[in-house]
């Protein structure tokens, strides 16, 4: 048994500036991460993170207001927000201090942090470090928590949370991959920050770690997920491999191109072009290729740079460049590159307040796998690198607060020995089959599944087929058997125990698209075309039962700054 | 349907240590990288596989590997472009074993932490951000593009001979903040690699150059940062 007060699952962007926070609050805090937390997926996200500094030539009125106008909008009117105006609010501090922290902006002539247009916003207001600013912004505060002291736990796959006979959180069991073995770890509160479920689909832009099982551990402890069926799909994956071609290509002035060399936003979104929002963007490029017009008829059009020359491409977009050539055989210098809409974020999750708290008392969730909720029913580009780091911090601030606050530590609590003998009881069982399902045929169908029923047009009767499916797959994921049964470093064991998490995660996704019937940001549907204010203006919650279908709920949005309107770009 | 034939170095610490070549074939439709084929095997044919992955992007360093003997990201490497056949892929040569393709990073990031890899800043920060020109930005270009992958340490034949040299990685990251504009560590940061176990182990062999997949230079910056600690130590002067 290991003893923190404070665990953090997840080294990620969110994760570690939780981690910050708590530490230089006084609290004895520990990470615990998959991967060598500057491997997360944060370090993926590349076109940039969104403040209103007003350091663009163009944006010296921008202002939090404007920021926060440009969210709730972009969110189709279902995020909530005070949760949004507190996150743009935040924005001007955190950028600040990560530029203090060290991270390596790109600059304007006068030296302040570089700004370029995206999606949606009204402002160019989304401040970049080439088109890697992930990888940069993932750097700088996994070498802050060097700095602090934090303890790092690396390559410690969690399998479960452990909640105590008081009902709140009191430790987690966690798999050391290197080692070989499983441990249990008793603290005062856990923050869960393991990012989204975009590996439910197969046409996902997301790390293969990317896979919802963060998300289902809260689930399973009997925290509700949040407006799950919000699955957003970015407009320009590479055809191939669905790797991210980031917004910021479009920003620097990237034309998208039918099979027929139109620029076709211009019937869809005639004012904002190319820098409509995803939403929006997608399904346009997915009407296109319905309607015969993808290149060369085939399932997908060109995302073109040529005309904006061999300079600003190597300066503003060269990772873009490099990924497109190793990855498609393709220089978007001399030729236009091909691309497809592909799943990339999960809008819906953990359902949390702005501090990251959860329904379950001592437990936290902040990032890509809480719903707080500041993206509604879609996100906008560049707003979950803020995402991350403004409810970072503050859900590691309010678990400090809650940790000091305790009347008593409970040191060693006894569920979590009783936990980890179970976990020992259910390998065994699992290590003794001989044969069985094989967990990677039911990835497979899963996945497939969810891109092909809850993608980007969704129907009941399409949607009623996926729902059944994944229903099947969830009683038949209890009888997979393992091939390998090693202590050290068993990925057969990790994926096959992470898909079952998964597919719970993807039934809250199919259950509450099947639910909403409207069309709302991300969920669009051709059998119920026009948003519903009167009836859906609300989020879904899922709640677990056993064995089955979720238990769906509602709970209302938070209005009081912006009265909904049609949405036009 | 094309196949591609793997040579895998297995490893398994359970069973006293076996180490041995195994090889795998893997059909593909039109295109398939090694960490695909990799994915393939443990799938489909041998479930105790192990090999670290992340973002199959070639941005957060878990896959690197030595591949037909080069150094290279397991999911950038598309089989079409390897010449030779079969396809044999090992763990990062000269690092400890975990199991067969997993090798012990833990001294790599002992070396990256004792340079003291972050901004250290005495004076108050101003209430924006520090300004910084477009071109002394441009000195970072290089080594903030490192993604901590370990092909560098591992090709490093000063490594190889001296367990304690810090190797070039983690002198990348020296070079990265001694250069940044904004850092004021001063003497804090030079005494981490102006002595035995830093710069001056560097022989300028370059393996390090060929091995990065991003294209970066260690030996460069590590040059950089012993004519710094000359500046440093005898003529006192720190920027």
């Amino acid at each position: 048994m290991i003893y923190h007060e404070l665990i953090i699952v997840g080294g990620g962007l969110a994760g570690l500036r939780a981690a910050i926070e708590a530490k230089r609050a006084g609290v004895d805090v520990a990470v615990l991460s998959q991967v060598y937390p500057a491997r997360s997926h944060s370090g993926a996200a590349q076109g940039g993170i969104n403040s209103a500094l007003a350091n663009h030539p163009d944006s010296a009125d921008d202002t939090p207001e404007k920021h926060t106008f440009d969210t709730v909008k972009g969110s189709d009117y279902l995020a909530d927000q005070d949760a949004a105006k507190q996150m743009c609010e935040d924005a001007i501090p955190i950028l600040y201090q990560m530029e203090h922290w060290g991270c390596p902006f790109s600059r304007f002539d006068d030296g302040r942090i570089a700004q370029r247009p995206f999606g949606g916003a009204g402002y160019p207001r989304t401040c970049y470090g080439t088109d890697k600013t992930g990888h940069y912004l993932l750097h700088t505060c996994n070498n802050e928590a060097i700095k602090a002291g934090v303890p790092f736990y690396t390559e410690w796959f969690v399998t479960d949370i452990v909640s105590d006979s008081d009902g709140r959180a009191c430790g987690v069991i966690a798999y050391d991959m290197t080692a070989g073995g499983f441990e249990g770890f008793q603290a005062e509160a856990v923050v869960i920050a393991t990012g989204g479920a975009g590996r439910t689909y197969s046409n996902s832009t997301n790390a293969i770690i990317s896979t919802g099982f963060g998300a289902s551990l809260a689930y399973r402890a009997g925290v509700p997920l949040k407006d799950m069926e919000f699955i957003q799909f970015h407009p320009t994956g590479l055809l191939t491999t669905n790797i991210l071609m980031t917004e910021g290509a479009r920003g620097e002035g990237g034309y998208l191109i039918n099979g027929e060399g139109e620029r076709f936003m211009a019937k869809y979104a005639p004012k904002a072009m190319e820098l409509a929002p995803r939403d929006i963007t997608s399904r346009s490029i997915w009407t296109e290729i319905l309607e015969g017009r993808g290149i060369g008829g085939k399932q997908f059009v060109h995302l073109d740079l040529r005309h904006l020359g061999r300079e600003k491409i190597m300066e503003r977009l060269p990772g873009i460049r490099d990924l497109s050539i190793h990855f498609e055989g393709v220089d978007p210098i001399d030729e236009p590159i091909p691309i497809v809409p592909s799943q990339h974020y999960t809008m819906g999750g953990i359902d949390t307040d702005v501090d990251g708290r959860t329904e379950l008392p001592g437990l936290f969730a902040a990032g890509e796998c809480a719903c707080v909720s500041v993206h509604g029913a879609n996100r906008l580009g560049g707003n979950s690198l803020l995402e991350t780091l403004v409810f970072g911090r503050r859900s590691g601030a309010a678990a400090s607060e809650y940790v000091s606050g305790l009347a008593q530590r409970r040191r060693g609590a006894p569920e979590v020995e009783k936990a980890l003998q179970r976990m020992d009881e259910k390998l065994a069982a699992l290590t003794s089959r001989s044969d069985g399902e094989d967990p990677y045929a039911i990835r497979a169908e899963m996945t497939e599944t969810m891109k092909e029923s809850f993608g980007i047009y969704r129907e009941e009767q399409i949607m009623q087929t996926g729902l059944d499916k994944l229903l099947a797959l969830n009683e038949r994921v209890h009888d997979v058997y393992l091939r390998h049964t090693g202590r050290v470093f068993n990925l057969d064991m990790i994926r096959t125990y992470e898909l079952q998490g998964m597919v719970e995660v993807a039934l809250t996704t199919a259950a509450g698209a099947l639910n909403r019937t409207e069309s709302r940001g991300s969920h669009s549907r051709t059998d119920y075309l026009a948003r519903d204010d009167e009836n859906w203006l609300a989020h879904t919650l899922a709640y677990r039962e056993p064995y089955g279908r979720p238990r769906l709920d509602r709970k209302p949005v938070t209005l009081g700054l912006y009265e909904p309107q049609e949405r036009k770009y | 349907m094309p196949e591609a034939t793997f040579r895998i170095h297995r490893y398994d610490p359970e069973r006293d240590g076996d180490r041995r070549w195994q090889e795998f074939t893997v059909p593909y439709e039109s295109s398939l990288t090694v960490l695909e084929g990799l994915f393939y095997i443990q799938e489909s044919l041998d479930g105790s596989l192990s090999f670290r992955y992340c973002c199959r992007a070639a941005v957060c360093g878990s896959c690197a590997m030595y591949i037909n003997g080069r150094y290279r990201l397991a999911c950038q490497t598309n089989v079409k472009n390897l010449e030779d056949a079969p396809i044999t892929v090992e763990p990062l040569p000269h690092m400890p074993l975990v199991k067969d393709l997993v090798c012990d990073m833990t001294d790599f990031f002992a070396k990256y932490e004792y340079v003291k890899p972050y901004i250290m800043h005495d004076s108050k920060y101003p209430e924006k951000e520090t300004l910084q020109s477009p071109e002394d930005r441009r000195k970072l270009d290089n080594p903030v593009d490192c993604i901590l992958c370990g092909s560098c340490y591992s090709s490093c034949p000063s490594v190889w001979g001296e367990d304690n040299y810090l190797g070039p990685a983690a002198l990348l990251w020296a070079y990265r903040f001694e250069a940044d504009t904004r850092d004021e560590a001063r003497k804090a940061r030079v005494s981490s690699f102006d002595n035995e176990r830093g710069v001056y182990r560097c022989h300028t062999i370059t393996n390090c150059v060929e091995a990065c997949p991003k294209e970066l230079n260690p030996t460069e910056a590590v040059q950089w940062l012993k004519g710094a600690a000359v500046r440093r130590r005898i003529f006192g002067r720190w920027k």
